[in-house]
């Protein structure tokens, strides 16, 4: 599979915002609560066909989130819309103590997440939501790579029994999957063909998967056989897929739109040294660095998460990789 | 009134009066058993739960699943051990798991958990109550349901921010079904509350937000019935109770006495504690 322009599809925002239009036509309990992010998180149409569906809160995280978690424990399927850099920061005890650690299957939706607020800076990154929240038990967490993903995990959403922590980015995404695709919370995706054994396997996550599927594509041509996972949702994390996929592969590299701390890299790196599989390793993503200041293609180009640099860090790990066992 | 209404409501008032008492043994016998629990907070307002849950809310064992039941969610979940005691009464579990208080691997920890049969909400972090009950209470209004949401804040708690945006909201969305109730006793584990930070004055405060606001005296059980049958206070506002308590009231060496916000009582503590809830309960039943 290749990606054209002509494949582009929409923003992962907008298509969720669709969805969840077309859901709340059938299911009168699907509310949107939000903290005047209605714009930027694309519902404005939501708002105006489903104005009794839609609760307004005003910018107070903390109380979103608290008021959500009520409204859901008197069954309401509740989506609470806020920038990602926002909801899991001030709200985070709200999302731990009233949500996930009093089982309230709230739809914790962090728009505009990791650089997508690129130049207005580190006060609107989100490069810590995985790790905090892989911290509190009890709220799955799940970062869709493009349209496809996102229509159908919203729609896997709407009736998840548990709390769910979905992010999205704002830009317009390559369509990276056959739509008639089945897909699972829970359950990583792989892009390219399968093979026994690979040369190298990407896990990547989120917007950063279109990335590292190009970079795959650009090895593939060189004759180096690549593994692509769509490591959708962090938790619960797909061991077995990572397992199978790593086991038969020469090395892995992981990315994310996310601090190298605590995000799908780490999570990685401790499953894989906790099960004796031992592979020359890359994680991908932020450094602990002030954040470089640019738009979202520049901040990845600068930290090596864009297609060229993922395919340059490819070849050098198996290079690396060749060296030690020479 | 007509006399046999003053009688009947004297009876109601008599019985709860009991009640009361052995609420703040239970309590005191949970926290001297365990070595652990805020006593103070506890005994200030276990006069409101028991007015709440004995006359004015309709939430028994038997209609937990109810949807239009009345809900209660304890904010100042510090005070667990007073919302223990009440629904132990009303049947929800025995005294013997009560008793596994603090315990190994027990439900019953020293905040409120929905492990508990009857417990709505985890709480115990500040400032989360408020925000819950009005989601609760717009849910209801939304489906258009009588309910009513009931909420205990303590006063120190008011210096969080998040009561502040949770009352805000429930103006904003007319909540007249949320009965957010303060237990004014004065102090928090600092000293009191005013000296850690001046919040007053609350009256106007909670009036300026939107709510219609009474006062009680909420240790006397006969100004808390009269005071609850009056919701919703004005139509279209959320009701606002700030309840003026005596932390540590009923036993004579803990009241408005800030070393009693989680200590335990020695063993003579104890049994002077008990002897003086002992001789209350004698005073009552020659009244």
């Amino acid at each position: 599979m290749s990606i054209k322009n002509s494949s582009l599809g929409e923003t992962n925002l907008d298509v969720f915002a669709k969805t969840l239009m077309d859901l709340a036509d059938h299911d009168r309990n699907i509310l949107v609560t939000t903290s005047d992010s209605r714009g930027s998180g694309k519902i404005t149409p939501f708002a105006e066909k489903f104005p009794e569906q839609i609760v307004e809160i005003g910018i107070a995280e903390q109380n979103l989130v608290g008021i959500s978690a009520g409204l859901a424990a008197m069954g309401k399927k509740v989506f609470t819309v806020s920038p990602a850099c926002f909801l899991t920061a001030r709200a985070l005890e709200q999302i731990k103590n009233d949500v996930a650690y009093s089982d309230h299957p709230v739809k914790v939706i962090g728009i505009s997440a990791g650089v997508s607020y690129g130049a207005l800076g580190t006060t609107h990154h989100s490069l810590h939501d995985f790790a905090a929240l892989q911290a509190i038990n009890n709220i799955d967490i799940v970062a869709p790579a493009d349209n496809f993903e996102t229509r159908k995990i919203i729609q896997l959403a709407v009736n998840h029994p548990r709390p769910i922590y979905i992010r999205f980015g704002k830009k317009a995404m390559p369509n990276l999957h056959d739509p008639s695709k089945k897909i699972e919370i829970g359950k990583a995706i792989q892009l390219t063909p399968k093979h026994k054994n690979y040369d190298l396997t990407f896990v990547a996550i989120g917007e950063t998967v279109a990335e590292a599927f190009l970079a795959s594509q650009k090895l593939d041509k060189e004759g180096i056989k690549v593994c692509c996972l769509s490591l959708h949702t962090l938790r619960p994390f797909d061991e077995a897929a990572i397992q199978e996929v790593v086991s038969n592969s020469l090395a892995v590299i992981t990315v994310e739109e996310h601090s190298v701390n605590g995000g799908l890299g780490s999570r990685v790196a401790s499953f894989l040294m906790q099960n004796d599989i031992f592979r020359p390793m890359l994680i991908v993503g932020i450094p602990d660095d002030h954040t470089v200041n640019g738009n979202q293609g520049e901040i990845f180009r600068h930290y090596g998460i864009d297609q060229q640099s993922l395919y340059l860090s490819a070849l050098k790990l198996l290079h690396k990789g060749k060296r030690n066992d020479d | 009134m007509s006399l046999d209404l003053q009688f009947l409501s004297h009876q109601i008032e008599y019985k709860l009066e009991r009640k009361s008492i052995e609420y703040r043994k239970s309590i005191i016998k949970l926290i001297y058993m365990s070595k652990a629990g805020h006593t103070g907070g506890s005994l200030s307002c276990v006069d409101i739960l028991n007015v709440l849950y004995n006359q004015v809310m309709n939430i028994t064992p038997n209609n937990v699943s109810a949807i239009d039941r009345d809900h209660y969610i304890h904010s100042k979940g510090h005070s667990v051990e007073a919302l223990y005691a009440v629904l132990m009464d009303l049947g929800f579990f025995s005294e013997d798991k009560m008793s596994t208080f603090e315990k190994y691997n027990s439900p019953f920890i020293g905040h409120p958990t929905r492990n508990v049969p009857g417990i709505e909400q985890n709480t115990g972090a500040l400032g989360h109550g408020l925000s819950f009950s009005v989601g609760m209470a717009l849910a209801a209004k939304m489906d258009r349901r009588n309910n009513k949401i009931f909420t205990i804040m303590g006063d120190g708690e008011l210096t969080e921010g998040s009561i502040w945006e949770a009352s805000a909201s429930a103006a904003h969305y007319h909540l007249d079904n949320l009965v957010a109730i303060i237990d004014r006793n004065n102090l928090q584990i600092t000293g009191k509350t005013e000296k850690v930070m001046n919040m007053e004055p609350l009256h106007e405060k909670f009036l300026a937000y939107g709510y219609a606001v009474r006062h009680v005296d909420g240790n006397d059980i006969g100004e808390l019935i009269s005071i609850f049958r009056e919701i919703p206070f004005e139509s279209g506002k959320p009701n606002l109770v700030i309840a003026h308590t005596i932390k540590g009231k009923g036993i004579s060496f803990m009241e408005d006495n800030v070393a009693w916000h989680h200590r335990v009582p020695t063993d003579s503590e104890f049994l002077t504690a008990m002897q003086e809830l002992e001789q209350a309960e004698l005073s009552l039943e020659c009244q």
